[in-house]
């Protein structure tokens, strides 16, 4: 760092005068304190606790959602299968901060295959009825496009039916098997199938929670707790609990344009805030930042009994 | 068992329960919960007050 | 102590005790201009981070599942949860406290560097928390978060979605990452000591300059 002509050196500490403290003393009643602090706060207030939603819980709560997101999983149109990566291939779908594209760059490394993944094999692990093995048979035999045929009609009969029976049409075996998923979800069966996948020890949830995003039932509890992503939701708590204030910069950008609406938001905050990250970071080194403590004097107000000892010996020096 | 453990469950019930729907302000384009709201205001007091407060002197110089 | 000799064992052992002898390493004073409460908030964040790390001891004992069957497993969940608010309350006052000191003054850059390390190591420690609760929250939070680390290539190579994965990183990776910074971060506070007021001269004859008062 180089100084002002004039600002003298930062002198050692050892230079001035000394008082006695007692380190260990002061860390020894530090950590009695935030300890009965802690203890009192988790007494009164204890912690939130929402039960997860599941596969289950959601096709019970809100059977035409999950119907409507199962087809669009089948027809690789909801959001995990047209997500791009780490997903799945889809052209323009990554994000980019400005020319640079990481989210491309970075590759599928958690392959999705909605179709495969969350339905069909779903379906063929589970026993099934004849009416079951002849839907997914037609769907095997079936070329792309008559497939896509199929589900983008059915997804638009049941829009239009608004929750109630679609109306007839040329859906293939869809119904039959969106029809048996949703009974597998309802009897619990699909939230083991789509978690353990053929093995026995699994932790990682990264389909179920998948096939969950993909609906809107889970958004729509979200966004009755406040966690929406417009909703400032990164910083806020189920029910009344403080939640991740300190997040209070990061979720402030989704808020306000040309973040707000712009389709590589989360790449373009995600950026800004390494910057200003980097920023703090580097707060010693950047000209003017650095000299804003010495311009709002609050150090005046901390160091004022140095400050005016300082004052009074000079006035008796003079 | 089952009774010691239900009894241990009534005194660890907190007094105060945070949870059901939360209250939130509206400010312009803000929207902070009042619990978050508490902890920054806290914040902005206890700083303020640790600026202005006399700290305990020493027991002389050496 | 030799001075000379003992190998590379004697020569790690010389330097360190150079650097920060005992009486430098925990002094029973301190500068005389040392005298406001911002600076007991240097402490409480690490007596905070102390009893985040012992809370998260006990639910670690019994196992990430605990806490949501056992009403004493809620009640420590509760300690894990509030010492962590507390210790971001303190540490963020602690921050406010040293900007406005201009604390990095006097080869201290490299101090006020590994502290905004921490806070933002801080920050994702909790974030990982927030992932492993195993309740709605965590459901929800992951599925945001994802699409910011998508975004940038990062969710490639850490999945929020993989519970496994996030807790290992909660409880083993973030954890050892901090409690090295914090260990660092007070190592640099004693080699350099307190910094001095600004503008401060330590002989009085010369008192603070004019500029102090600019």
């Amino acid at each position: 760092m180089t100084r002002r002509a004039g600002k003298r050196a930062v002198p050692d500490p050892a230079a001035f005068p000394t008082r006695p403290y007692d380190l260990v003393k002061e860390f020894t009643i530090a950590l009695v304190v935030v300890a009965l602090l802690t203890a009192g706060l988790a007494a009164v207030f204890s912690s939130p606790d929402v039960k997860p939603v599941t596969l289950a819980s959601w096709s019970r709560a809100d059977g035409a959602d999950f119907t409507a997101t199962a087809v669009s999983e089948l027809g690789g149109t909801s959001g995990t299968a047209q997500y791009g990566p780490p997903y799945n291939h889809t052209p323009g779908a990554a994000q980019k901060l400005g020319p640079v594209g990481l989210q491309s760059a970075a590759g599928v490394r958690v392959p999705v295959d909605t179709a495969n993944d969350f339905v069909l094999r779903p379906l063929r692990n589970a026993p099934e009825p004849p009416a079951v093995s002849a839907g997914l048979a037609a769907w095997t035999a079936a070329p792309a496009a008559r497939r896509q045929a199929w589900t983008s009609a059915y997804s638009d009969a049941l829009a239009k039916a608004g929750g109630g029976a679609p109306a007839k049409g040329d859906y293939g075996p869809v119904p039959v098997l969106i029809a048996r998923l949703l009974g597998l979800a309802r009897s619990g069966a699909l939230d083991g199938e789509l978690q353990a996948e053929g093995k026995f020890y699994q932790t990682d949830y990264t389909r179920p929670l998948l096939f969950l995003s993909d609906g809107s039932y889970l958004e729509s509890r979200a966004r009755a707790e406040h966690l929406g992503g417009d909703q400032w939701g990164m910083m806020n708590e189920t029910g009344n609990y403080p939640g991740q204030a300190w997040l209070w910069l990061y979720t402030f950008w989704y808020q306000i344009e040309p973040f707000k609406s712009s389709g590589n938001a989360d790449a373009l905050i995600w950026g800004l805030m390494a910057l200003l990250s980097l920023g703090l970071m580097l707060v010693p080194f950047i000209p003017g930042v650095r000299s804003v403590p010495r311009w709002t004097r609050v150090h005046r107000l901390i160091w004022r009994t140095y400050y005016r000892e300082q004052a009074v010996e000079r006035n008796s020096q003079e | 068992m089952t009774g010691h453990a239900h009894s241990v469950e009534r005194v660890l019930s907190p007094p105060i329960d945070l949870n059901g729907t939360g209250r939130y302000v509206h400010w312009g384009v803000v929207q902070l919960s009042v619990a978050n709201l508490v902890v920054i205001g806290v914040m902005l007091v206890v700083f303020v007050a640790a600026l202005l407060l006399p700290f305990p002197r020493g027991r002389g110089r050496r | 102590m030799s001075e000379v000799g003992g190998g590379w064992t004697g020569a790690v052992r010389r330097r360190a005790v150079r650097a920060l002898p005992p009486d430098k390493l925990l002094p029973d004073t301190q500068p005389a201009y040392m005298a406001s409460w911002i600076y007991v908030f240097g402490v409480l964040t690490v007596a905070a981070l102390i009893v985040v790390l012992l809370t998260g001891g006990v639910l670690a004992l019994k196992g990430p599942a605990w806490w949501h069957v056992s009403g004493t497993g809620t009640y420590v969940n509760g300690l894990h949860l509030w010492s962590v608010e507390l210790f971001m309350f303190f540490m963020v006052i602690h921050l406010w406290g040293k900007f406005f000191m201009a604390a990095w003054r006097g080869r201290r850059a490299l101090t006020w560097v590994t502290g905004a390390v921490c806070f933002f190591a801080s920050i994702g420690t909790a974030f990982t928390g927030y992932l492993v609760q195993q309740n709605f929250d965590s459901q929800w939070i992951a599925g945001q978060a994802k699409d910011g680390l998508n975004s940038v290539g990062i969710g490639a190579f850490f999945n929020v979605l993989d519970f496994g994965q996030m807790l290992m990183w909660h409880i083993v990776l973030l954890p050892f990452a901090l409690g090295l910074l914090t260990v660092w971060h007070i190592l640099l506070v004693r080699l350099r000591g307190i910094v001095p007021p600004i503008d401060a001269a330590p002989d009085p004859a010369e008192g603070p300059t004019q500029e102090a008062a600019q």
